[in-house]
């Protein structure tokens, strides 16, 4: 045990993901031992960061603001609303640069045994959002797993009646990859969402 | 004690994954009932990236041939062979979805400390989670019918004919679960639940796995066998199932 703040520190950085008591106490000694102008900002950024983000309220994606940048960009298009899990997904789909439309956040997954069904989601809040505005189309980009799974076939129900278009992104084989190492979950839903090449 | 290699330390059985747990970047912990090793928890390494051999295999209610490596605390997972693709069929109805889980949370409640029965509830899972996949009968009555079973299993197996207490032949109108099932009219103890006659009738031919006869059942009847079915089993397993809360019943 060492002494009043150093420990206290140790513990702090005990209580962050992937981070063990051994690390911890690596870490704790690296910011001693730095220059106190580096260490000073990195306090200033996790000060700033928990008093300034918050979730936009129309997506639920992080920001600084009320709404978030891609909802307050006029130049994306208002009819579509791409449904992901996490912020961390809108940030994946934005590297395709092939998605121009809008973003909705859900923070998570149905996943009964956990005790999240579908109150504890955005859900209702994009309910909200498909009667106020002009949306066409809804793509349900959820994880490609079960949880993700069961999330979409939910959504898909839940919107069926509406009237707007709704798809899921699809699932197949990665690109640069070979054949006869795909497993056959994989090979089978590529096979299922196959399309005509003869245009 | 001199430390074993790894070649003894692999062992091979057959699984179905009950829940997954993420760990680290790109890790699992999954929560597997095997056939001939009980509840086992194993690491699968790296199966969250898109890259992954086996993530897809070792899906919550995935049945797979498993080769494992005894660690520690927890097992290594290095090869999987799926034997059973129950998980797509059942997320792709919400209600077969919120039944499968209340399934799984159950067989993980009730093999965590007795390995004794693990085998048969690694089969009578399996049995249902086929069932539920195929959608031959109703999701919520097959829920019923495997906790029933899955109790009875664990050696709580509740009485619908005979009394619970004098074993005085039926039938009874009265349930109680601190009973273990139905009991005549001098055993009830008072505040007993007090079912129609079909019910009773439809609780025991979902033990029995009588699908005739459990089917020809009303929608009132299934719906206080349903009721009664969840009193007993959080009356046995002290806690309640989380997953129960979002079952769909029609």
């Amino acid at each position: 045990m060492y002494e009043g703040a150093v420990q206290e520190l140790i513990d702090e950085l005990g209580r962050l993901p992937g981070v063990g008591p051994k690390s911890a106490q690596r870490i704790a000694f690296h910011i001693l031992e730095a220059d106190p102008e580096d260490m000073k900002r990195l306090a200033t950024s996790i000060t700033t960061v928990k008093e300034r983000v918050q979730f936009c309220e129309i997506c639920g994606n992080v920001t600084e603001e009320a709404t978030c940048s891609i909802c307050r960009d006029t130049r994306r298009d208002p009819s579509v609303i791409c449904v992901v899990e996490e912020s961390k997904d809108v940030i994946a789909v934005e590297r395709t640069r092939s998605f121009k439309g809008r973003y909705h956040v859900l923070g998570g997954s149905i996943n009964p045994i956990a005790g999240i069904g579908p109150e504890q989601l955005r859900i209702r809040e994009l309910m909200t959002r498909l009667s106020d505005e002009q949306i066409q189309e809804i793509i349900i980009a959820t994880d490609p797993n079960l949880e993700g799974e069961a999330t979409a076939t939910y959504l898909g129900r839940l919107l069926q009646s509406i009237g707007v278009t709704v798809s899921r992104l699809a699932s197949g084989l990665p690109v640069g990859g070979d054949l006869e190492y795909a497993d056959e979950v994989t090979l089978g839903r590529a096979f299922e969402g196959r399309r005509s090449v003869s245009s | 004690m001199p430390s074993k290699s790894f070649a003894s330390r692999t062992y091979r059985d057959q699984g179905v994954v009950l829940r997954t747990h993420k760990l680290g970047e790109a890790d699992r912990i999954i929560i597997l009932l095997t056939a001939k090793h009980g509840q086992i928890r194993a690491v699968a390494k790296g199966v969250r990236r898109t890259s992954s051999k086996f993530g897809a295999r070792l899906e919550p209610f995935m049945v797979a041939d498993l080769q494992l490596v005894a660690g520690r605390t927890l097992d290594i997972v290095t090869q999987a062979v799926s034997l059973g693709w129950y998980g797509r069929d059942i997320a792709a109805d919400y209600s077969r979805y919120t039944v499968g889980a209340a399934m799984t949370e159950t067989a993980e409640r009730l093999t965590d400390v007795d390995s004794e029965s693990a085998t048969a509830q690694y089969q009578l899972l399996i049995g249902g989670l086929a069932a539920l996949s195929r959608g031959e009968y109703p999701p919520e009555m097959i829920l019923d019918s495997y906790l029933l079973r899955a109790l009875a299993t664990a050696g709580w197996a509740p009485s619908f004919t005979e009394c619970a207490r004098c074993s005085a032949p039926g039938p009874h109108s009265a349930f109680s679960p601190a009973l273990g099932g139905v009991a005549c009219h001098d055993c009830r103890p008072p505040g007993s639940a007090a079912p129609a006659p079909g019910t009773v009738v439809l609780l025991a031919a979902l033990l029995e796995g009588d699908w005739t006869q459990a089917v020809k059942a009303e929608e009132q009847q299934r719906k206080e066998a349903s009721t009664l079915v969840a009193a007993y089993l959080q009356w046995h397993l002290e806690r309640a199932v989380r997953s129960m809360k979002l079952v769909e019943r029609v």
